[in-house]
């Protein structure tokens, strides 16, 4: 059992790793997504409009399963030779496909909420509109979307469990392998489900902190 | 003149005077309907404008059109003699063009837009309000903008307020900030669209005292307004647009106390009613 533990501190930080990184990639991928949605290129609109209504559109497990084969046929391709993708390098791409797809909806309608009228204020000043992007936009948005960004935070960090199928050692696959060979299933998936409910906590206080932050200046 | 000619000309031939804004052959269709059917107007530097005409008669679609904040279908404007580059809609290209993005934001820069619902920034103070535009577009150093922005707050009796988030302004207070947020920019020109018409009745003159001491300073101003009696009292010139067009103008004697046209005498007459 002793050793187990040392394995599930190693999960942990298998997991924390994935989310952290995928998150904020994820996140980077959904402003810009949510940019294009908005932006007055058609073109632009169209193909994004495809990946974030494809996306959300299949299983999370799919897309997944579809990124580690379809990485390892491609790096195989290129290098003619059979090469195995890295399944954190997987993990992380298939979660950062999916959580840009989701906050895209989420950056694009709390943009959409934003009043006019402030952004109109910054244009007549002569901003550039990098500048409004940056220092008006970004800012007003991000008390708008908090909630609904923490909702998908918590759920990225039990979508990272789906990595153990293509064989990372996170918490839920030394579960797995635990319950196996302890022949002590309950303890194990227990275990597993304190790891995880601890992850979503500490997401839940960051965020309240957050939105507190946001809350009292402005609005 | 027709839009398409004067864009032709060489600009030598047709560059009016040097200062404030000329606007000829405006149109401007948004939706089905043609809200600027040509209109012509000029603000001569140092001139206070201000702009009447009933509801949807496409006063603001004008003043936005000055900034470009809605860019014009066809026509020319100058602003402090310049003429902004833009390209018409066209057969090929159904909405109109800015071509050079550095001259827009620089003429925007130098042009103050107050707008009816003040359009403060909620995450910022009143101070951070006032002080962001010298700071991000003029390049002033933070401590220098901050000293303008306490200059101008100052100056619109805010003094006391640097520190407080728009919400906890009144209204009269927001569109005050608003205002010396267009000032610290140094603007040649001052636009306002109807900048009490979102106020309750009683905040109206806090605001309006503001800019009758702007009025005073020989600044050139576009103002368009519901309050007759204030623009009669501050205004050199008036027009009233009808439509889309400038049914009327003149010097705002002439234009208040003997209208001409049949429209305008109906909208006076309609103010006087209300008022006695
Ligand atoms: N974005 C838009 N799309 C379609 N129609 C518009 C748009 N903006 C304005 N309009 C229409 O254009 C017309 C003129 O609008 P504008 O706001 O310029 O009038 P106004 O003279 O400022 O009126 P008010 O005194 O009510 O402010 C109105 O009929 C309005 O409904
Ligand atoms: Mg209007």
């Amino acid at each position: 059992m002793d050793g187990f533990v040392l394995q599930f501190v190693e999960g942990l930080k298998t997991t924390v790793l994935l989310a952290l990184i995928s998150g904020a990639l994820g996140m980077v991928v959904g402003l810009l997504a949510a940019a294009a949605k908005l932006s007055r290129f058609a073109p632009l609109r169209v193909v994004v409009g495809a990946y974030t209504t494809i996306v959300r559109g299949v299983p999370e497990l799919l897309i997944i399963l579809l990124i580690y084969f379809g990485g390892t046929v491609a790096i195989s391709s290129f290098f003619g030779r059979y090469v195995e993708i890295n399944a954190f390098s997987a993990g992380v791409l298939a979660l950062t496909i999916v959580f840009g797809a989701y906050t895209a909806e989420i950056f694009r309608g709390a943009v959409l909420s934003i009043s006019r009228g402030q952004i109109e204020a910054a244009r007549s000043l002569g901003l550039h509109p990098w500048q409004t992007w940056l220092l008006i936009i970004l800012p007003l948005m991000m008390r708008i979307a908090l909630p609904a960004l923490g909702n998908q935070w918590f759920s990225l960090i039990k979508e990272t469990s789906l990595i153990s199928i293509v064989g990372l050692t996170d918490i839920m696959r030394v579960a797995a392998v635990g319950a196996g060979s302890m022949r002590a299933p309950l303890t194990f998936y227990l275990a597993a489900s304190a790891l995880y409910l601890f992850l979503t906590s500490l997401a839940l206080v960051v965020f309240n902190l957050l939105e507190r932050h946001f809350a009292v200046r402005g609005h | 003149m027709r839009a398409a000619m004067a864009s032709s000309l060489p600009e030598s031939q047709i560059a009016p005077a040097a200062g404030g804004v000329q606007a000829r052959g405006i149109e401007k269709r948004l939706g089905n309907i043609e809200v600027l059917r040509g209109v012509n107007l000029d603000v001569a530097a140092g001139e206070i404008l201000a702009i009447l005409g009933s509801s949807g008669s496409g006063k603001s679609t004008f003043l936005r059109c000055v900034n470009l904040l809605t860019l014009p279908d066809q026509g020319d404007i100058w602003v402090h003699g310049e003429h902004l580059r833009l390209r018409p809609v066209s057969e090929d290209d159904s909405a109109p063009r800015i071509l050079d993005h550095d001259q827009v934001r620089r003429v925007r820069a130098s042009i103050g837009m107050v707008f009816q619902s003040f359009n403060l920034w909620p995450h910022m103070t009143a101070l951070e309000n006032v002080s962001a535009g010298p700071v991000l577009v003029n390049r002033l150093t933070r401590k220098a903008a901050a000293e303008l922005g306490r200059r101008y707050l100052a100056k619109v009796g805010l003094s006391d307020k640097a520190g407080s988030y728009p919400r906890h302004l009144s209204g009269g207070q927001q569109q005050r900030v608003a205002i010396a947020r267009a000032l610290a920019m140094e603007p040649k020109l001052l636009l306002f669209d109807e900048p009490t018409s979102a106020l309750d009745p009683e905040l109206v003159g806090e605001v309006l005292r503001v800019m009758t001491a702007l009025a005073g300073e020989g600044r050139t101003m576009m103002i368009v307004t519901h309050e007759v009696a204030f623009a009669r009292e501050v205004s050199s010139r008036a027009a009233f647009m009808h439509q889309g067009r400038i049914e009327e103008e003149g010097s705002s004697r002439e234009f208040f106390s003997n209208p001409a046209s049949p429209g305008l005498r109906r909208f006076l007459a309609a103010h006087d009613e209300r008022h006695s």
